[in-house]
């Protein structure tokens, strides 16, 4: 099973602490997880993380999008992390070139609009900017990852 | 490459809204459209316009929001006429 981490903006400090949460989750899974992101986003990843306990592999997000859009890359899921509108185009970017399930990572200050914008995908929802804890207790909320895939 | 911006940081929505009611010429396209060596983000449909010579269409950063780009491209406007 394959899993993308789609990063946007590292502007909310809470998104790499969430997406190396998850990325150990996912490991414990079984799952083959693939950051994706813009060269910040990813720096703060292999900055946090240097010797890839969590993310094997990253990848910038434009190459990531040419490369689903080609159909180079499949994937079974697919976490888009979110905190502005930008996020809602990538999610729905994603859903339109991919089959995967996807889980919408929302945080941030005002994430009612975003919950609403997310659609039919798996909302992962907290009022969160510096603290990652709201966040964790609605991803621990998941047992199974997997699970969404079957 | 060439670009004029039309609308800076704004939401997707307001961008592709822009599009439509400014522009005669406006095709839809599905999110991934691969137009200018890059790949189109955001919600399906999106519009792209042709205005003479220019391609006009949203561009989404993740960092700064979506703008609506103007850029001059003769050969993506043919296509884009041609429906390719």
């Amino acid at each position: 099973m394959k899993a993308l981490l789609l990063m946007g903006c590292p502007e909310l400090p809470v998104q790499t602490a969430a997406a190396l949460y998850i990325a150990n989750k996912l490991n414990c899974e079984g799952f083959e997880v693939t950051a994706a992101g813009n060269k910040a986003a990813i720096s703060l990843l292999l900055n946090s993380d240097p010797e890839k306990h969590y993310i094997k592999k990253v990848m910038d997000i434009d190459r990531c999008i040419g490369a689903l859009a080609e159909k180079k890359m499949e994937i079974d899921l697919c976490f888009v992390f979110i905190h502005s509108d930008s996020g809602i185009s990538y999610l729905a970017t994603v859903k339109s070139l991919s089959k995967a399930k996807t889980v919408a990572v929302i945080f941030g200050k005002e994430i009612e609009p975003l919950i609403e914008a997310s659609g039919d995908s798996v909302i992962i929802a907290a009022k969160a900017v510096h603290n990652p804890t709201p966040l964790r207790a609605q991803i621990d909320g998941v047992k199974s990852w997997a699970a969404l895939t079957r | 490459m060439n670009y004029e911006i039309l609308l800076p940081n704004s939401s997707f929505k307001e961008c592709a809204e822009y599009i439509k009611k400014n522009f005669m010429e406006v095709y839809y396209v599905e999110a991934g459209f691969k137009i200018f060596d890059g790949y189109l983000i955001g919600v399906p449909p999106i519009p792209i316009a042709v205005d003479g010579e220019n391609i006009i269409l949203p561009y989404v950063k993740p960092c700064h929001g979506c703008f609506v780009l103007r850029i001059p491209g003769k050969e993506e406007v043919e296509r884009m006429r041609k429906g390719k």
